[in-house]
């Protein structure tokens, strides 16, 4: 028997524009990535210091999870177990890997070898709301809803995952990318059914 | 010891802090500024990129790493040595 799950939020940060459930909630247009996510970072009132050493994958996907949660995630809900974070992009960390690439002709740095990995920004996200779930992090040409949906579904139709964070997060240079899905098993008044082409109908909403 | 607790901040991206928030004696790590591991890998690699100093030994770095007024002591002490 197929289980239906559902999509309760999603979160996009792409083009110098922020969307919640598909509403723009931030845009500062003009200004670089880096830049652009601290905005966005102080915008949203978020307190967590370390956000500054992290490297740009893992800030975009780190803000992008925060603004996915935040009134939409009722953590008491879950044991820190019960939830999971799959994410892919197309590039892994060759953004940082590049960076510290150029830090290694001099003096290596090493704050930014701890990012020389994409999983790195699952961790970020981990740590800071002490989740302990199965993750997962796939690199792929392109979003790939059909392999998301039979994987999340997988995890959470085999009770492995109550709830799972997944999506895509991608940064290379001054291109960026992130779609974010919460998937939870009971509905919630603007939820969707967790479908691929649920998912690619978020994912392209705002994708010009 | 204003220049290095702006050289800190820089080197390990501490941009919601200020130089007058950190106290030249306040604990770098755990309980004070909360650094960890890898930033204090961050402050070898100041000391040797602004003040070519090699952390010889490296059972010296809890020492050394104390407090700001511990670094700047360090630094004065090498530079003396090297002039």
């Amino acid at each position: 028997m197929k289980t239906e799950n559902h999509i309760t939020a999603s979160c996009i940060i792409r083009n110098n524009l922020v969307y919640k459930n598909g509403i723009k909630v931030f845009e500062e247009s003009g200004s670089a990535l880096s830049d652009f996510l601290v905005s966005a970072y102080r915008h949203f009132d978020l307190q967590y210091p370390k956000f500054f050493k992290m490297d740009n994958l893992s800030k975009l996907g780190w803000l992008a999870n925060e603004i996915l949660l935040t009134g939409s995630f009722d953590k008491e809900k879950y044991k820190p177990e019960d939830t999971g974070i799959v994410l892919s992009n197309a590039n892994a960390s060759l953004d940082t890997d590049i960076k510290y690439y150029e830090t290694a002709k001099t003096i290596a740095s090493p704050a930014q070898f701890v990012y020389t990995l994409p999983n790195i920004v699952i961790g970020e996200i981990s740590i800071r709301h002490k989740f302990k779930g199965e993750n997962a992090f796939f690199i792929s040409e392109e979003f790939d809803a059909g392999f998301i949906e039979q994987y999340v579904s997988n995890l959470i139709n085999n009770n492995i995952l109550q709830s799972c964070i997944c999506g895509w997060a991608d940064v290379l240079d001054s291109a960026y990318n992130a779609t974010l899905f919460l998937i939870e098993k009971d509905k919630s008044p603007n939820s969707v059914n967790f479908t691929k082409e649920n998912l690619n109908k978020i994912h392209q909403l705002q994708n010009g | 010891m204003l220049d290095l607790k702006e050289q800190i901040i820089a080197q390990l991206n501490l941009q919601d802090i200020k130089p007058e928030d950190i106290g030249d004696d306040q604990p770098l790590f755990v309980e004070g500024l909360g650094l960890d591991s890898i930033d204090a890998l961050e402050l070898i690699v100041l000391l040797q990129q602004q003040y070519k100093i090699k952390l010889s030994n490296a059972e010296d770095g809890p020492k050394v790493f104390k407090t700001v007024r511990t670094m700047a002591e360090y630094i004065t002490a090498h530079q003396a040595q090297n002039v």
